[in-house]
């Protein structure tokens, strides 16, 4: 809300001297963000004095326009120039060049005079053109920054001004004036117009304030006047559409005339363009008092108007000169030749004012906050309008405004207003609160006195009444806002000031610290970190494609994914079911920057979609669920467990003096994938695994003991890394780290530390080259039985005298007894029966 | 050098003269080699079968009775004395050897190559750590939630009425379709509906996490952003409680000196409702109060919502965005540094903030 200060002053106590700025700077302590200041003259200087065109030479030219070489007199006849400088005749008429022609002799002007400086930094000065001095410009709107009319200069007369000559065009037009622009928070309605603003500057201030309403004079009664019934037969939530209608009658307007400068400046300011006098009147009405108003043509209305919901195909065409289908929970405003406007959105083309209007029907109407707010959503129309409708408007307030209205147009569009008048509709009960004494102090903290509480109320513009334990409290009408005992708690506290509160500290109860899980979470990322590997963080919005080749699910066909109703691009349409393709866009953008040498890692939901999505329908507010109910809610919520990913491409470490670096390799995304299961303590079980985004035949699946896949791990398809530009060999891996802490051991049980000798044996077994070895040290592990204390693969031999299909693998065999030294014999036995097994599983032949 | 002295006449072992004269001949070339395979020779040269020492010494057996005493005597201390001289020697030349081949070792240590890089941190992460630890220092649990969430959660739950203007500013991403009443949590608030539900009174919790908006990234916006929020209900607490705590956390992150302001302001879930300053000393182009977040008291509404009784227990809720807070205390000009993911902004940071 844009803040005119000229107007502000007519209803608060503003000091003479106070800026803009001066002004937010005591709205905010009442709650309304500062936004921005409007000046005109931060773009705009004198000297701009009202002239008279004295005489003009019509000067054709070769390029075939016809320029006017105008005398123009700045200073009244017979005084003297007192304004000096460069380009400023004494004798009070300046000669000026002017390319427009919508002008005479005689008629009165803006001139900007030598010195003087116009919006886009344009600086006036006396030139040599057309073979004259021009020394100054005769100004358009445009020109001025005051209006969009480009083509002819500004004739004073025509905006209904008849100044001295010499004065300041400047204050004439309202330029000196400025705006204060605030944030009005949604559930302040009441603080989009003049009169409450000034009434919360009052607030913040502590001076006087005078209610616009109050000094306009409507009648106590209405009768006789156009026929206006309100007729919704399904209200929403209850609330009837329209529960107040305000008719009033104004003939022979004379719409042609112009709308004065101080109306036009104060509506510029506001930020509402001027378009017609009837029109401009009841925008600012509508900035003033806060209530939205519409001018019919009455000349054009047929009928009684009834204000209803629309039925099914019908249509309007609004004042934007589009068609629209309304919807039958829409409120319209309606004659006998149908819908004449969406009630508290737009109005209609058909009945709208216009030149030849001379009578007019004033509308001030009541309508209900959700009904408009609908409309506007669903017609996408945002007005002035709907945005106070939306929020709440006063009732009582439409029959004033209906009047300052009809005053308007009676002084200043010449009308005469009917006596007889319509004002239909019910006053909702006023909102009573009861306020128990002690509230607003246990709520804020502060011991209020008895009178700051009263005080701060009335100030309000409440009812107080003392009751038993505390009060009533009425809450005046444009406040729709205040409800409950704690709505009002905080408007005693806020007159009070929030700078009053004092800081005590609360004790919470022995806490538990972090959980286990975010224990566990928190010792990941650390690791993973500590071990070389960088954090970063990707958004979750990715491509169809993207979610079908990485988010594979165990039978490798492609997950189901989220897909967002009004993504950012439409190429990124989903939520993603993997942390990869995120990833792989980090890389790439860190390799476009040069570095290419990359161990890149993210942590963090994937979106996993189940049986069931979401929920037909939502509880109500204000109320605990039922069971069932919230179950519903949790289960319609889409699986999201915590998945940890990695990206390594290039090498593991910058190539220096005396070190050559390592290209990662596949070996590297399985090595941290076990890291993660090391410092987590879980196991992972490594297999050959199948994942169209990795190499089929360097791709690991990542599963725990008990057989459940957690993830993947290796080099990346070789025609994927092609098609993402990405450098050849990248690896990656990915699992679901909620698994991996659900598989963590509660509790780790101590095992005997045996120091009796080890005894250690080497053996080198022949088998089939699809083996894994894996697979064979498990043979070997539980072949040995429990003298065995570790056995690792030391070598894969496959060549020379190893025949053709089959390799050597060399385990590396340690035994120990908790209880005794071990005799050769007794590891050679050991060793014997661990042979004895792979050569069972695997046809396993000792070299 | 050679190993004997050719010619040389064998001394009389009896000679004491000639024996002194052969002992101090050989201290003197034990003295004079430079070199371990110098004093080799010497020691061949002196000590060895052929050296005038051992041959006088071979002399004895041949001696008549009376005079091998006396020449057992002399020889053995004279040998003694060459082979101490040539002990004291090679360690010495030992010693300069080994200094001379450590010395021969060094190496140019500003050379050394980094072979194990460390990660580092997303300072956004790290971030949220040092936050929560402050607040489960003060006893708060630390409570999570989906992003993906129920609109319940999100909007009604809190307050939000269906139409009030104050849900469209949320800016939500919807999920299709859109009769299922899923999007993305526009604020972690839907954690604290959870907790609420999950939990006995009282409750001491801060949710932190990510949150969506529809915004498009820029310098400022980002429609990915993190936010912590706090949430605690008890009986008989007060904005002054909320004051408090939020005083105390200032100081925790920002130092003794911190000062927080707060100003009436409105959102659905919170009555009364007031936006979070804080004053930032060291703040560019001089100190000034910063919009830190939003906070107030929980709306009743709320606490009905999560089968809360609001005539018995009150509650205070706070929530402020951890890219702001990075952005002012940590001097980041520009959100997309945040967002997209250069390893050079987390690897600045490392693991600290």
């Amino acid at each position: 809300m844009r803040i005119p200060l000229s107007w502000l002053r007519e209803f608060a106590a503003v000091p003479a001297g106070a800026t803009a700025e001066d002004v937010m700077a005591e709205l905010v302590k009442v709650g309304f963000e500062e936004e921005e200041v409007h000046r005109p003259t931060d773009a705009l200087q004198g000297p701009i004095v009202v002239g008279q065109v004295l005489s003009i030479v019509k000067e054709p030219q070769t390029n075939g326009k016809t320029i006017n070489w105008c005398q123009v007199r700045v200073v009244p006849e017979g005084q003297a120039q007192t304004l000096t400088g460069d380009g400023i005749d004494p004798s009070g008429v300046q000669g000026i060049i002017c390319g427009a022609h919508n002008f005479v002799e005689g008629d009165k002007v803006v001139v900007t005079l030598p010195g003087a400086v116009l919006p886009g930094n344009f600086h006036i000065s006396a030139r040599k053109t057309y073979g004259h001095l021009s020394a100054g410009m005769i100004a358009s709107v445009r020109e001025l920054g005051i209006g969009e009319d480009h083509d002819g200069i500004l004739v004073l007369s025509r905006i209904g001004l008849d100044p001295e000559i010499g004065a300041d065009a400047m204050d004439l037009l309202g330029l000196y004036d400025e705006a204060a622009e605030i944030n009005v928070t949604p559930d302040r309605g009441y603080a989009f117009s003049i009169r409450g603003v000034a009434r919360e500057y009052a607030h913040a201030t502590g001076t006087s304030f005078t209610d616009p309403a109050a000094k306009v004079q409507a009648p106590a009664e209405l009768s006789g006047g156009y026929g206006v019934k309100l007729n919704d037969d399904a209200p929403i939530y209850g609330k009837p559409g329209c529960d107040r209608f305000v008719a009033r009658t104004v003939r022979g307007v004379d719409a042609t005339r112009p709308t004065p400068p101080w109306m036009t400046s104060r509506l510029r300011l506001a930020g509402i363009r001027s378009i017609s006098l009837p029109v401009d009147i009841s925008n600012y009405v509508m900035l003033e008092l806060g209530q939205p108003t519409h001018c019919y043509d009455l000349d054009k209305l047929s009928g009684d108007i009834v204000v209803r919901r629309a039925v099914a195909g019908e249509k309007i065409t609004t004042l934007d000169d589009k068609e629209r289908t309304l919807d039958v929970e829409d409120l319209l405003i309606t004659d006998g030749s149908g819908a004449i406007g969406i009630a508290g959105v737009m109005g209609g083309a058909a009945t709208e004012v216009s030149d030849s209007t001379s009578n007019v029907l004033v509308e001030a109407a009541h309508f209900d906050e959700v009904s408009i707010s609908r409309s506007r959503r669903r017609h996408k129309l945002p007005s002035e309008a709907s945005k106070r409708f939306e929020r709440g408007v006063d009732w009582q307030v439409a029959g004033i405004a209906a009047q300052r209205v009809v005053d308007l147009l009676v002084e200043l569009a010449g009308g005469a207003a009917d006596e007889a008048g319509t004002d239909v509709g019910t006053a909702p009960d006023a909102v009573t609160i009861a306020l128990p004494a002690a509230f607003a102090a246990q709520r804020i903290g502060i011991d209020f006195t008895e009178e700051q509480i009263t005080t701060s109320l009335v100030d309000l513009g409440a009812v107080v009444e003392k009751a038993d334990g505390g009060w009533t409290v009425t809450a005046p009408s444009w406040r729709n806002d205040l409800e409950t005992k704690e709505d009002l708690s905080e408007e005693i506290a806020r007159l009070v000031g929030y700078d009053n509160i004092p800081a005590t500290l609360p004790v919470a109860p022995p806490g538990r610290g972090l959980t286990r899980v975010q224990q566990q979470r928190r010792r990941l990322i650390q690791a993973l970190a500590d071990a070389g590997l960088t954090e970063v963080l990707a958004y979750p919005f990715v491509s169809k494609a993207a979610n079908d080749t990485f988010g594979v699910a165990e039978q490798g066909a492609a997950r189901s994914a989220v897909k967002l109703a009004n993504p950012i691009s439409e190429e990124h349409g989903y939520l993603r079911t993997s942390i990869l393709p995120g990833l792989i866009e980090v890389a790439k953008r860190n390799h476009s920057r040069g570095f290419r040498d990359l161990a890149i890692f993210e942590s963090g939901l994937v979106f996993l979609p189940g049986g069931t999505t979401g929920t037909a329908s939502i509880p109500p507010l204000g109320a605990k669920p039922s069971d069932e109910v919230l179950d519903a809610l949790y289960d319609g919520v889409p699986d999201q467990p915590l998945y940890v990913a990695a990206v390594l491409t290039g090498h593991d470490s910058p190539a220096a003096a005396g070190h050559t670096p390592r290209m990662w390799d596949w070996s590297d995304a399985l090595d941290i994938a076990r890291l993660a299961g090391d410092v987590l303590g879980v196991e992972i079980v490594v297999s050959q695994g199948a994942h169209q985004a990795f190499h089929p035949g360097r791709a690991a699946q990542l599963s725990l003991r008990t057989g459940e896949v957690v993830g993947y791990a290796g080099e990346l398809h070789p025609k994927l890394l092609a098609a993402q530009d990405m450098p050849a060999r990248s690896v990656a891996l990915e699992f679901n780290a909620d698994t991996l802490f659900e598989a963590a051991a509660d509790v780790i049980v101590a095992r005997h530390i045996s120091t009796f000798p080890v005894a250690t044996q080497d053996v080198a077994l022949v088998v089939p080259r699809d083996i894994p070895a894996d697979h064979v040290l498990e043979a070997l592990r539980e072949g040995a039985g429990e003298l065995l204390e570790d056995v690792a693969l030391f070598d894969v031999y496959v060549g020379k005298g190893i025949e053709e299909g089959k390799k050597s693998l060399a385990f590396g065999l340690r035994f120990r007894a908790t209880d005794r030294t071990l005799t050769a014999d007794e590891a050679s036995a050991a060793r014997e029966a661990a042979v004895a097994l792979a050569a069972e599983r695997f046809g396993a032949v000792q070299r | 050098m050679t190993e004997t002295l050719p010619g040389a006449a064998i001394p009389n072992p009896t000679d004491e003269a000639a024996i002194t004269a052969a002992v101090d001949q050989a201290i003197a070339a034990i003295a004079g080699a430079g070199t371990l395979d110098e004093l080799k020779a010497v020691r061949l040269a002196h000590t060895g079968e052929k050296s005038p020492l051992s041959l006088a010494n071979r002399e004895i057996g041949g001696l008549p009775k009376d005079q091998k005493a006396v020449a057992g005597k002399l020889m053995g201390s004279s040998r003694g004395r060459v082979n101490k001289a040539l002990a004291d020697r090679t360690a010495e030349l030992e010693a300069e050897n080994d200094a001379r081949i450590l010395l021969e070792e060094t190496v140019d240590v500003t050379a050394a190559p980094r072979r194990r890089r460390a990660g580092a941190r997303h300072p956004l992460s790290t971030l949220q750590d040092r936050v929560a630890d402050i607040f489960v220092g003060m006893g708060w649990e630390i409570a999570e939630g989906p992003e993906v969430e129920s609109e319940w959660f999100n909007f009604d739950a809190l307050n939000f009425k269906p139409d009030h203007p104050a849900r469209e500013m949320q800016d939500t991403f919807f999920v299709e379709p859109p009769e299922a009443h899923l999007l993305m949590r526009t604020h972690t608030s839907p954690v604290q509906v959870r907790s609420m539900l999950e939990r006995e009174v009282p409750i001491y919790v801060l949710c932190p996490g990510k949150v969506f908006r529809t915004d498009e990234l820029d310098a400022t916006h980002t429609p990915v952003f993190h936010q912590f929020e706090g949430l605690a209900i008890d009986r008989k607490l007060s904005m002054a409680d909320l004051r408090g705590t939020l005083e105390h956390f200032a100081r925790q992150m920002f130092g003794d000196e911190a000062q927080i302001r707060l100003r009436p302001n409105y959102f659905p879930f919170t009555e009364p409702s007031a936006e979070l300053d804080i004053w930032h000393p060291g703040a560019k182009g001089g100190p000034r109060w910063i919009e830190w977040g939003g906070c107030g008291m929980v709306n009743p509404n709320v606490l009905r919502a999560a089968g809360i009784d609001p005539d018995i227990y009150s509650g205070f809720a706070f929530g402020m965005g951890i890219e702001r807070t990075l952005m002012f205390r940590n001097e980041v000009g520009d959100m997309r540094d945040m967002i997209e993911g250069d390893v050079r902004f987390s690897e600045h940071f490392g693991m600290e903030i």
